[in-house]
Parts: structure tokens; sequence; C-alpha cells
């Protein structure tokens, strides 16, 4: 059923080159539709604010542009319906990186420990002139890991990685990893093995599982981290 | 203000698939190659692209090239160039494997082999049973492509400048094109990138309407660029309609859904494409299945309280299918409709969701344009790729699963040649000065203080427009009506003004630098839709209902100076089989 209501949103709002400091602004809409998705808000509010700042793009969830802090939770706003949220709405940006303008954070940090990984298939040479062949048990592995949109929900809600951003690699970039190890085409497992076998990487996860709750694509970073774990001991033995 | 300047061999606007195979490729050559992007790589529209890359590897059932050339011609209405299909057909198994090879995660047989599906269009034998062509990721092939090219770009080392938004090219009096000027919009600097190559593959412009299946992105940011720059846009008039977007909103439902054996019904329950294609059913060309759904829906046959929709049923696949095939289609459904597919039939309508035309290039990605006798003279230094360029390998429809197979054979195909040009000119043009300071003048026209239009009212009067006068079916009434209001839009622009000025991540500035380019398109189309009286794949002309070869069997060439068309001809003759002459096109 169509319920209309007036909603008010709380958003952050931070210029560098005007603020001394972030302030929170109100903004209201009038008998919107409360299923309405948060984006089409955001959009709606940017009609009577242009300069209200956020990145967006694909709509459907599957490019990650839009994650962003909603009544506490990080969140992509195109798929979350306004019903699903407090009225009034708390919107900040993700949490544990730079702001660079209001909802816009730098995600240079997230980026640096995604490259960190190596995260791309290191296949044997020379390579075959047809497809490499994996069983449909072996490609089953990457379900749940290939799948992530680096959004940045996951990391930018992990305490770990709020505390050593620069040296706990984050749920997002160990999800990557993992999907390379499992991946039964890549010849590089025990090199990621290796690299990840170090204090801070990998071991910082404490299983506060942030990350899965936060995930708006129902991945399950601390289960892939987990897998990890398993490897090394099985790489050692 | 001072002006950055930064010098590469290779320059690559956009990151999509099209972009970041291309800079795989001249990375690998050892190019110094920075690729430009408005937005993060894996943001980029592919990213969306759900069902899958065509390629006759036959893994499913019997295939080969030719075939899938026969229906990529026939699917065309007979636009498509010939000699450029025939290419791409041909070079489409090595090229997936190579994907497969980046580590596309591709779905898999029981044999190991890479899964393929059925989709729209395709047969075996030069128009007999079905074929299973389609290569696929589950239902997230573009995300799969465009994930493991940016991982392998990552690999090569290659430059990226993330964010940057491209406004103009700058060319030299001969008309070489010598680089562009690009904006950081985390600073707000202007910067202009010299480069001895410039690659343009910035998608496409679903945007221009109001219910489309694309990207906020999606602005045709390239298109308007090379129109300000005095070249042509090819065959823009064809705009590729998907039958099945998720109905009021707009979003894609992929093909690869009928492809897996759903089907569609109309409000009395009926599988009304067996009335309007026998043999093909729901897997017919998308023009012809969009404008059955129109049909259905507007003699009353719709489905729901409004009968404005009709019904996509998956429902008898059975929960495994689904959710071992289409489970990106099932999360969509249960997020934007609160509905199970594997429950409950899934309300579609078309969408605006593709544009065969662009920017005219040669089967080797160089830009190509009339020089006074010669039809197709290269634009020195300047190459496209992608849904932003027209080969043509679409014509006046697209097949499903050609898209993502364009951007890999396209990209790399532009790279190479990119690659000779630089071995055979191995100096640098000088600089024109007078062509930067223009492009600058133009940024700064939106730092003018003023009161006026706002960008989001022009916006969505365009868009509005467009949906109400260049839709599925087209009358020279409405085309025209359309080309005088989008005219009107025009006219209205320089009355635009914005009022942020700062310059660190200005998002206002960068959507009216997006407003500028979506005019251009929108014009574009309308003009180019008005002159083309005959109805040919997604151009469907209520008053000239036939497809007329003798007159129309010409690619549409539109100068946005004075709104001008001219025409060229199609290449009809292969590379080294015979042509397939124009047949009456039936599903």
């Amino acid at each position: 059923m169509m319920s209309t209501t007036d909603w008010t949103f709380n958003i952050y709002r931070f210029n560098p080159e005007t603020d001394q400091k972030p302030t929170i602004k109100s903004y209201e809409l009038q008998g919107v539709d409360s299923e309405m998705m948060l984006l089409d808000a955001l959009l709606a509010i940017k009609k009577q604010d242009p300069t209200l700042g956020f990145r967006k793009s694909c709509r459907e969830g599957v490019c990650g542009s839009d994650g962003m802090n909603v009544d506490g939770v990080n969140r992509l706003s195109c798929v979350t319906r306004l019903s699903e949220l407090n009225n009034p709405v708390e919107i900040r940006p993700l949490p544990g990186l730079p702001v660079i303008r209001d909802l816009i954070i730098d995600m240079e940090q997230f980026y640096k420990q995604y490259r960190a990984v190596k995260p791309y298939l290191i296949g044997a040479e020379p390579e075959p002139e047809v497809e490499r062949l994996q069983t449909p048990a072996q490609r089953d592995l990457l379900d749940g890991l290939y799948e992530c949109i680096l959004c940045g929900c996951c990391s930018t809600a992990c305490p770990s990685f709020w505390w050593n951003p620069d040296k706990f690699l984050g749920p997002a970039a160990l999800l990557q990893a993992s999907r390379f190890i499992e991946d039964s085409r890549d010849e590089a497992t025990h090199v990621r093995l290796d690299q990840l076998d170090d204090a801070y990487k990998l071991f910082r996860c404490h299983t506060i599982m942030s990350c899965v709750q936060v995930c708006p694509k129902q991945l399950n970073p601390t289960r892939a981290i987990g897998r990890i774990k398993e490897r090394m001991v099985q790489n050692k033995l | 203000m001072s002006l950055i300047r930064r010098r590469f061999d290779a320059l690559i606007i956009g990151a999509g698939g099209g972009g970041l195979r291309a800079s795989l490729q001249l990375s690998r050559a050892e190019a110094n190659v920075a690729v430009v992007s408005k937005v993060f790589p894996t943001r980029s529209h592919t990213v969306a692209a759900q069902g899958g890359v065509n390629a006759a590897l036959a893994n499913v059932l019997p295939d080969n090239w030719h075939w899938h050339m026969f229906d990529t011609v026939k699917g065309s209405d007979y636009l498509g160039d010939q000699d450029a299909i025939e290419y791409m057909c041909r070079v489409a198994p090595k090229l997936v494997y190579e994907l497969e090879h980046y580590g596309v995660p591709f779905s898999r047989l029981d044999n190991g082999k890479i899964y393929q599906r059925a989709f729209g269009g395709q047969s075996q034998n030069f128009g007999e049973k079905q074929a299973a062509r389609t290569c696929a990721a589950a239902d997230r092939t573009g995300h799969a492509m465009l994930h493991a090219l940016y991982q392998q770009n990552i690999r090569a080392k290659t430059h990226f400048f993330d964010e940057y938004f491209a406004t103009d090219l700058i060319k030299n009096e001969e008309g070489a094109v010598l680089g562009a000027i690009v904006v950081s919009i985390q600073t707000g600097e202007a910067m202009l990138i010299e480069a001895r190559t410039t690659l343009l593959a910035t998608g496409g412009a679903g945007q221009i309407y109001r219910t489309n299946s694309n990207a906020l992105i999606n602005t045709g940011d390239g298109l308007g660029m090379v129109l300000r720059a005095g070249i042509p846009l090819q065959d823009m008039e064809f705009i590729q309609f998907h039958p099945t977007g998720i109905a009021g909103i707009g979003m894609l439902i992929t093909e690869g859904c009928r492809g897996e054996g759903g089907y569609l019904v109309n409000g009395d329950g009926e599988r009304f494409m067996e009335r309007y294609a026998p043999n093909a059913k729901d897997l017919a060309s998308r023009d012809v299945v969009s404008r059955s759904i129109y049909l259905e829906v507007k003699e009353g046959r719709g489905c729901g309280p409004n009968k404005d929709y009709v019904l996509l049923k998956l429902d008898h696949l059975g929960a495994d299918t689904i959710m071992k095939r289409l489970p990106g289609i099932r999360q969509s459904c249960l997020t934007f409709l609160g509905i199970d597919p594997i429950e409950t039939p899934i309300p579609v309508y078309p969408t605006a969701h593709y544009c065969m035309g662009g920017i005219p290039t040669n089967r080797k990605g160089e830009v190509v344009m009339p020089v006074k006798d010669t039809p197709e003279e290269p634009v020195p230094g300047l190459y496209a790729a992608g849904e932003c360029a027209c080969v043509s390998v679409h014509g006046g429809n697209r097949l499903g699963g050609n898209s993502l197979l364009d951007i890999i054979v396209f990209g790399r195909a532009a790279a190479n040649e990119m690659i000779e040009h630089m071995k055979e000119n191995r100096y640098r043009l000088p600089m024109n000065e007078a062509s930067v300071e223009k492009a600058m003048d133009r940024l700064h026209r939106w730092d003018r203080k003023g009161e006026g239009e706002t960008v989001d009212g022009l916006k969505e009067d365009l868009k509005k427009a467009m949906e109400d006068y260049c839709g599925v079916y087209r009358t020279q009434e409405l085309l025209d009506k359309g080309v005088e209001e989008i005219g009107k839009i025009r006219d209205r622009l320089p009355n635009v003004y914005i009022n942020d000025f700062s310059r660190t991540f200005n998002t206002a500035r960068i959507e009216a630098l997006e407003l500028e380019n979506l005019v251009e398109v929108a014009m574009c189309t309308v003009v180019s839709a008005a002159a083309r009286q005959e109805s040919r794949g997604a151009h469907s002309r209520v008053d000239f209902p036939k497809r007329e070869d003798q007159q129309w069997m010409k690619h549409s060439l539109y100068f946005s100076e004075g709104d001008r068309m001219d025409y060229k001809p199609v290449r009809t003759k292969p590379l080294t089989v015979d042509s397939f002459p124009p047949k009456e096109r039936v599903y």
C-alpha cells in the first residue's frame, strides 16, 4: 500500500572552502511515498538545494557509488526504502575515511588496500587457445566473493579498519583476496597466503561481523576471512 | 588561472568495458596511456549488463561465427556494415576466451566449459532453430567483465584519472585531434591532456529519456564533444527500447530470463508473442518484442489495475534455475517490487536502453567523416569504441549479447590501430592554443552568476519531450513537434544558471555540463528520426510502416551546425564471405 507522509532528513554538510567544521542541515519532503528509495529522496532534495554533494550512478545497487551512513548504518541509498528508516532520517558520510565534501568521502585508502591484495587472476602461462576448464563445483566457490561492488560499506563499518586503515586490509580487500585464493584457475595461491600472513593485514579481524551486517549484496567477508585462515593452516602443513 | 598540462601517448575517455579493454591493450604494448573517467572505473555502466556476451563457442548447441554474422545482419535490419560484422563475429570466440583468461568468473557447464544461454534473434544455420550463443556469468556478466578488465589494468599499471570529467576535444586547424580538456571533479581544476591518439569510450545517452534502463551517468558526453568538434553522429534515430524494463521504473530485467525459458503474457493470460513471432516467440529481436508489448497495452490487453504493463513469467522455471542463473534479477525484483519471481510474474514494459547510433567509425575504430568527395575520411588522432561509437555492427537494432561483445572487440581494435598510428607518426603535433582557449571559455560559462532556469528543470522538460515525441512508435507530426520542442529547450540553455561556484566536488557544475551534452544528443536524435521516412529496426514509423531499401538503406549523418543531415552508403560487402542481401525480416 502506498502511504504518503512528510519526511525530514538531517544531512551532514561540509564544504572545505567555506566551512570550519561540518554542520547538520535539515530538509523536508512533503507528501512523499514512503516506499520511495532514499536515492530518489536525495535527488528531490538536491532539486531544492543543488549544492548538496553525493555520488550516484546506476540506481540499482550494482555500481557501488552511493554508500552512506543512514540512521547509523552503512547503506546504499538506491536500494534503501524510506519505510525502513526512522523519520527524521539521519544521513552522514561513510565513517572512518576523510570527507571531501558533504556525503562524499575520499576512498583512496580503501582502494589502496584493494590493490594491495593483487586483485587479478594470475593464471598459468602459456594461456591455452580456448577457455581453462573449471567444474561447476569449483566455480561455485566463487559465489559470494566475486559479486563485491567496492562500495566500501563493509570496511568503513569495521572498527579494526577505523583503527588501522593503513595496516589492516579490511573486509572488502580480504574478500577480494579470498576470491582469487579460491579460484581454481589462479596459480599464485601460496604467494597470496604468504603475503597475508602478517600481524595486521589479516589478523586484525576480530570477527566483530559489522561487515556482514551492512553488506548491501548480502556477502559475508567474515566467512571469507575465516576461509583464508583455514587455507593458511593447510598451506603450512 | 593557469592550466595544468600533461602529455601521454594515448588518452582514453571513459572507463567502461570499451575503454578498459583498449587501455589494457595499450598498456601491455608499453604505451604511455591515461584513462580519464568521471566515475571510479567499476562504477561505469558496463557493470549493469546482465545477460552475457555473444560468441559462437558451440559449447551447448552447434554454432559458428557465420551464423552469428547472419543473425547480426538480420537483427540490424540490414543497416549494419557487413565488413565490421564479419570481423566482430569471427574474432568473438578468441576474445571471450581471453576474457576467461583475464579471470572473468563465467558460469560453467558440467564439462567445465563456459556456460552459454539462448538469447533473442539467435539461430542455427542461417535462420533455423534457436542457438545458444550468449556466454554468461550468472546474470552479472557485465559486472564480472568490468571488474576483471579493471583488475588486469591494475596489473598492467595503466594510469587512471578517476573522477575527471572531459569537456571538449582539442583540434588543430587541419582537423587533427590533439587531446582534450578535462576537469578534476574533486578539485575543480582544469587540465589539458595532450595525446597523440585519443579514444572516446563514453557510452550511451539513455538519460535523454524519462524512463530508461541506464545509469544516471549515461549522458552522452563523448557524443556532445564530437558534435561540438564539428564531427557528425551516425544513425542516431535508432534507439533501442528494451522490452523488459521493470514497469514504471525502467530498470533492466535481462533477456536472459526469456533465454532461460521465461515468457510474456498479457492481461488475458495469453502468450501473445506467439502471434507476433510464431517461430522465435519470446526470443524474437528486441525491437519486435518491444513493439508487441506496446501494442498489447495500447489495445487494452495490458495487466494490472491500469492495464499498462505485461507480465514476464518465470515461476515455472523452478527455484534452482532462478537462484543459479538469475540471482541478480531475483534480488532486483525483491528490492524494487517486493515480489519473488520464483512465485510471482514480473510486471514489465519497454524502457529506453541503448543507442545503436553514435560516432561514425570504421572497423579499426578510427573516427571517420565525409571530407569533400570521400564519405569516410579518418579524423587524425581520434578513435571511438563501444556504445558511443557507430561502427556500425548494430545497424537499426542491436541483438542482446552483442553489446558486451562490441566493447571488447572494438576497444581492442581501436587500441591496435592507435598503436599503429603512433608507430607511423612518431612526432607530436604542435598544440593549438586557440582551440584550448575556446574550450576553456565554454567551461567558464558556468561561472556566470545570475537568475534564470535550473539544470534540473530543463532536464525534466527535455526527457519528457523525448518520451512524448520520439518513443517506440513515431509519426512525422510527432517528430516535427519534437524537433520544435527540443529546439525550444536548446534555446533556453543560455538562460540556465547554477548557484554553486565552489571548486571542491561541485556536482552542480558537472550536471550542468552533462545537460549541455544531453541537449545536443536529444536534438540530434529527433532531427535524424524526423528525416528517416521508413520503418527499420527500432525506428518504427506509423506513417511509413515499410522498410524502403531503395531509398533508405543508408546511414544517417547529423551535423549540429544548422541541424544538417547527410547520408552515406551501408557497407554491404563483408571481408571474405558473400554478402547477405536484404530480405523481409520475420522471426
